[in-house]
């Protein structure tokens, strides 16, 4: 039994933690709790005498601002409530132990180990002791997470990571097996392989003459998954009538070829979609989703999701400048008696996920700047978290290697168990158990050594011929892919282990966060491991890539894995699909809106429309000095921006994103959603300065089992309608990500999906980052011009969700495409560059009402808007035509706007000083505007505040 | 003349480094990063510098409180020669992350605890030069730029007496975190070493003020640095 002592840390100021503890407790049902204090614990074993633990404790604890004590923490009587106490897993990746450790060794004390927990102290308002149940339901559904952490009622005792011994290697007979006895093993060893899949893997083994590993087989079954080899987007299409059509992929493919864009280097193959907007420079964008691992590990899942994203963009040998984010949760507000079993109260996943993203790309540097958050009871059990990264590199070719003979290099962290199976696990559905068996499937992040490794490959460029992430799969993936042209020989007892025992599966399969692999020739590995020494970063050499074609991993003296790269890569039978294509009803149905006022309110107070300053004030979008056009912007820097626009100080030019995503659209008309998003995003570059004509496009689907025909049928025609999208706007995809099976099995035994969720983000150039514009009102006078047509269209429209107002979510005409909005656009762009425009907002959720208040909220000042540009009010104000505008110009400017538009355009009405926004008959005071949208109403005046049109 | 030279100190996970190297060779210095793992090799750029930047960020991921390991770090392997380029009259800034690791490293007064927000917070501020004895904001004007901290509610035992000794140099107008008497930014009692919770090596051109596109100017956090480096240069 080892000596393991224990410094219990509290805070001297109330805890923040407790807080945020109590309101969430509120949600599980706790009605009467007074206060759940957090303090912090330290394990440290070790013969710890007086001096040592005066030592340590003068750097663990800040007098100032804490309150440490050594030992029981109860012998002081001070606990009297219900005592929880929370510690990692062992072999969880517990990065404060690690700084324990080294401070440790920083002041020459001899400790053996270290480990971290948490320590409440739950009272109720009137001292009543909690109950069995209610403790047991309090530690495991708010105080810990059974994923990743083991909780105790009453003090715990800290569990270090200890050598288990590796299990041997297992062969695994598929030989000779039925279809029924491969589907059982399937089953058993969880591959959610297809049966057509697991008859050529035992034609194979068979022709070989022999059985495959256990290493053989997981790395076949992570290898040919839905999450990495997208086998429903591979797939031949087939129609109700028997035709067949080519696979989703290769149409999309197909668009960006059309296109032809001058400024495309490389889409859908690599890390990351890689284009050029100016001389000398390339932008390599990738967006990700991470889904499942969020669901069941919010924090660590959205954590991770954020450093995977940024891994594949350095992947693609680029330097990443910049992250994205679009979350999907269920309402905050779902009464816990509606909370299906074995999930996650949606408030408690947001702030997980949330808390996730900020931690990653906080500590790591990166603003985290663009982004969006949807609340639907559709994503309750499924929450969605889109992770996008942008990252910058000279315009040279890009290294072409690996060439045979080059070495198998890994750089960053260590191996652990941390997420095995994670590409499989997220190609399954979920149920009330996921949690329970996942465990093994979270991976916890440690932003810092992703942060050195930036720094690295920085610095150590021209040092590989090939690079990419650990991802998915882990090693399997990384090396198996990098060596599909030329096959490797590695041997896994060489990777470093963040501790001993684990089985070669294990090793190859292990999905440890912030590493990355590259091809070395031998001559430069000496450079490379200088940088990585001066970078502190772990390098290791696992072995060779050979040019044989064949993939070999050995541990140690044994073979464990040895497939042709040709099988492992390309043996994977092609999925035929069937479709149902849906038929959309478009309707024409209005909602009843008998208050036009009261419903603009409702709508700036609906969560999807209200302000997100909450949630983005928690990142930073202000590091690197980059960020031109914020996600928050106007007087009271509280006004929600279209896109956002980056641009290096020391230079003119500038990159804008803008998102486009509506699900409920989804619901009521797939192939009018995905013509609807695709130009959402458009719009949102457009209006804050970006060129329409350059401007690439990314495309993250997440959707339900497309083994249903009507499921696959609505990707069959987003599909189709974004490629028509693409092709007119002349905005070529670079890059893309499916996420499929986004279901739960509830206990009802019925299987819900989430709504249909197209993420689009544009990347675009933005000429002169000095004329960017924002949608705040910026003078008293002004008038206010509406740019497109607008349509009664109030299909999936947020006027119908906060009005109640359609029976069925697919009543109503969703929003079609408008085709003048190509050219609208790009001469709308022309005019922007004129300086002319001082306000642009587009029109989306909730209309040309939504738009003006927000405009005005962001200048703090009135509307009075009497020109309607439709003769029913209702569709006037809140209809959600796509192609449309609202712009701010000095007096008198329209008629030129017209005419640089080559189209009419509508004078609404003018800027006023009067705190009220008019637009028709409707009318709201701007304080009622801000109150229902939630700005706080101050105003900021900056040092110099003249303020003003410029 | 020539430029004076800056180095930038930089620990495991500090990630402003570079926006503080913009910053320093705007205002007219020769800026250079070293990491502590650097200096351990070869101390020669700590001994050359004429001014010492501890840049913002997450230094060893705020493991264990922020700044708490970068400061023992530097402590024990570079103090000496830290104090002695104090004692030399070379001015030394900590920005958030650096701030707070100088407070820990025993180079600052007080202590930085939790936001009273209790999370993380990134939004723009308006510092107001204090009267002090801080050779950085002498003579400068109100510096608008972003905070972005999670740790920078500035806490000190006797306010009054900082005050007193002319070390406290900037305020927020408006306090975004519960900081003890509005205070962003102290000195030591030389006013050679400045630390502060936002971040003017964000603000050193006119593009980069969020009320640009609403024609504001000035506040210009560049002001800073110009101060810093002109003590530099006449040291």
């Amino acid at each position: 039994m080892r000596e393991v002592d224990r410094l219990t840390v509290r805070t001297l100021e109330p805890d923040p933690r407790s807080a945020a503890l109590l309101d969430s407790a509120r949600l599980l049902g706790f009605d009467d709790l007074a206060a759940i204090d957090v303090a912090d614990v330290y394990f440290v074993a070790g013969a710890l005498d007086e001096q040592v633990r005066s030592q340590l404790g003068d750097v663990l604890v800040d007098p100032l601002l804490q309150l440490g004590s050594w030992g029981d923490p109860s012998a002081d009587g001070s606990d009297d409530g219900t005592v929880i106490e929370a510690a990692l897993l062992p072999g969880v990746t517990d990065s404060v132990a690690a700084t324990v450790i080294e401070v440790a060794a920083t002041l020459g004390l001899t400790v053996d180990d270290a480990a971290t927990g948490r320590r409440y102290v739950v009272r109720t308002s009137t001292g009543r002791a909690l109950d069995e149940s209610e403790r047991e339901r309090l530690a495991t559904r708010l105080l810990s997470n059974a994923v990743i952490e083991r909780v105790a009622l009453g003090t715990i005792e800290p569990a270090f990571a200890h050598a288990s011994t590796p299990a041997p290697v297992e062969h695994v007979e598929v030989r000779g097996l039925d279809d029924t006895a491969l589907a059982a093993l399937n089953r058993e060893r969880g591959m959610a392989l297809d049966p057509a899949e697991l008859r050529v893997i035992a034609d194979w083994f068979e022709l070989a003459g022999r059985a495959p590993t256990d290493v053989e087989l997981e790395t076949l079954a992570q290898t040919w998954s839905e999450h990495c080899a997208h086998k429903t987007f591979r797939a031949r299409v087939v129609l109700p009538d028997g035709s067949e059509r080519p696979s989703l992929l290769a149409r999309l493919r197909e668009a960006t070829e059309r296109i032809d864009a001058p400024f495309v280097r490389s889409a859908f193959v690599g890390n990351a979609g890689i284009v050029s907007f100016w001389p000398g420079t390339t932008i390599a964008v990738k967006a990700e989703t991470h889904n499942h691992p969020s669901a069941i590990e919010p924090f660590g899942g959205a954590n991770t999701g954020v450093g995977g994203v940024i891994r594949d963009v350095m992947g693609a040998a680029h330097h990443p400048i910049a992250t994205t984010d679009v979350l999907c949760f269920g309402p905050s507000d779902l009464a816990h008696e509606f909370l299906p079993p074995g999930v996650i109260h949606p408030q408690l996943v947001r702030e997980g996920v949330v808390a996730g993203v900020a931690d990653y790309g906080n500590k790591i540097g990166l603003p985290t700047v663009a982004g969006a958050v949807l609340y639907d009871p559709g994503y309750t059990a499924n929450p969605l978290v889109f992770c996008g990264c942008i990252g910058v590199g000279l315009d040279v070719p890009p290294p072409a290697g690996p060439y045979p003979g080059d070495l198998v290099v890994v750089l960053g962290g260590r191996t652990g168990r941390d997420g095995l199976r994670g590409a499989t696990f997220s190609s399954a559905t979920m149920d009330a158990t996921t949690g329970d068996v996942a465990g093994a499937s979270v991976q916890i992040g440690d932003p810092i050594t992703e942060k050195l490794l930036i720094d690295l490959l920085r610095d150590a460029g021209g040092c590989w011929s090939a690079i990419t992430d650990c991802g998915a799969g882990g090693l399997s993936s990384a090396i198996g892919e990098m060596a599909e042209q030329t096959g490797a020989d590695v041997d896994l007892a060489l990777a470093p282990l963040k501790y001993p025992g684990l089985s070669p599966w294990e090793i190859w399969l292990s999905e440890a966060q912030e590493r990355m692999v590259v091809a070395v020739p031998p001559a430069s590995l000496p450079e490379l491991a200088r940088h990585a020494r001066r970078h502190g970063v772990e390098l290791t050499v696992l072995g060779t890539f050979t040019g044989d074609g064949v993939l070999r991993v050995r541990h140690g003296d044994v073979l464990v894995l040895e497939l042709a790269t040709d099988f492992l890569h390309d043996g994977r039978p092609q999925r035929s699909m069937p479709a149902e294509l849906p038929s959309p009803r478009r309707n024409g149905a209005v909602p009843a809106c008998p208050d036009p006022a009261a419903a603009l309110l409702s709508l700036l107070a609906h969560p999807n429309i209200a302000s997100k300053e909450a949630i983005i004030r928690r990142y930073d979008h202000e590091i690197r000095g980059t960020t031109v056009v914020r996600p928050l912007v106007g007087a009271g820097n509280d006004a929600p921006a279209d896109g956002v626009v980056l641009a290096e100080p020391s230079g003119k030019v500038g990159i804008a994103i803008g998102h486009g995503v509506n699900p409920w659209y989804g619901v009521a008309d797939p192939e009018r959603m995905a013509h609807a998003v695709v130009d959402e995003a458009l719009r949102n570059v457009v209006a804050v300065g970006a060129d329409p004509a350059q401007v690439a496009i990314m495309d993250n689907f997440s959707w339900g089992d497309p083994r249903r025909p009507s499921t696959f049928g609505e990707l069959v025609v987003t599909v189709d309608a974004i490629c028509e999208s693409s092709i007119a706007h002349g905005a070529p995809f670079v890059s893309g990500k499916d996420s499929l099976n986004n279901e739960y099995l509830g206990s009802d035994g019925e299987r819900h999906s989430v709504p249909p969720t197209l993420v689009i983000t544009a990347v675009a150039h933005v000429p002169d980052a000095d004329l960017v514009v924002t949608p705040d009102l910026k003078a008293v006078g002004d008038e206010l011009v509406l740019i497109g047509a607008t349509s009664t269209e109030f299909g999936g429209s947020h006027l119908g969700a906060v009005l109640g107002g359609f029976d069925d979510p697919r009543d109503g005409t969703v929003p079609g495409p408008d085709a003048r909005a190509p050219e609208r656009y790009r001469r709308l762009h022309q005019a922007i560059l004129t300086g002319r425009i001082r306000a642009c907002h587009d029109l989306s959720e909730g209309g040309l009402a939504v738009a003006l208040a927000e405009m005005a909220i962001g200048g703090r000042l009135g509307v009075d808007a009497p020109s309607l540009p439709h003769e029913d009010e209702v569709v006037a104000l809140f209809a959600e035509s796509t192609g449309r505008f609202v712009v701010e110009l000095a007096p008198g400017d329209h008629e030129w706007l017209a005419e640089s538009l080559g189209e009419s355009v509508l004078v609404l009405g003018t800027v006023t000083a009067t705190s009220v926004v008019r637009i028709g008959s409707c009318s709201v005071s701007l304080d009622a505007a801000m109150a229902a949208f939630g700005a706080d109403g101050a105003t900021w005046q900056p040092a110099d505040a003249t303020g003003g049109a410029r | 003349m020539s430029r004076p030279r800056a180095l930038v100190l930089q620990a495991p996970g500090t990630n402003r480094d570079h926006d503080a190297v913009f910053a320093l060779e705007l205002a007219g210095a020769d800026a250079r990063i070293a990491s502590l793992l650097d200096l351990a090799d070869d101390d020669s750029p700590l001994l050359d510098a004429q001014l010492l930047v501890v840049a913002g960020g997450f230094s060893h991921a705020d493991a264990l409180g922020a700044g708490r390991m970068f400061a023992l770090s530097l402590e024990h392997r570079f103090g000496d020669r830290v104090w002695a380029f104090v004692a030399a009259g070379k001015p030394v800034i900590g920005i958030c992350n650096g701030f707070q690791t100088l407070v820990r490293a025993g180079l600052l007064p007080g202590a930085l605890g939790h936001n009273a927000s209790g999370g993380f917070q990134c939004e723009w501020v308006t510092l107001e030069p204090q009267q002090s004895v801080c050779v950085w904001t002498q003579d400068i004007e109100s510096i608008d730029c972003p905070i972005a901290h999670g740790e920078g509610r500035y806490v000190h035992p006797d306010v009054a007496a900082l005050e007193a000794a002319g070390q406290v140099a900037l305020r927020y107008r408006r306090n975004p975190n519960g900081s003890a008497s509005d205070i962003a930014g102290v000195c030591d009692p030389t006013g050679i070493v400045l630390g502060l919770m936002p971040h003017p090596e964000n603000h050193v051109i006119a593009r980069q003020h969020p009320h640009h596109v609403r024609g504001a100017g000035g506040g210009l956090g560049l002001q800073l640095f110009q101060r810093g480096v002109e003590r530099a240069g006449a040291v």
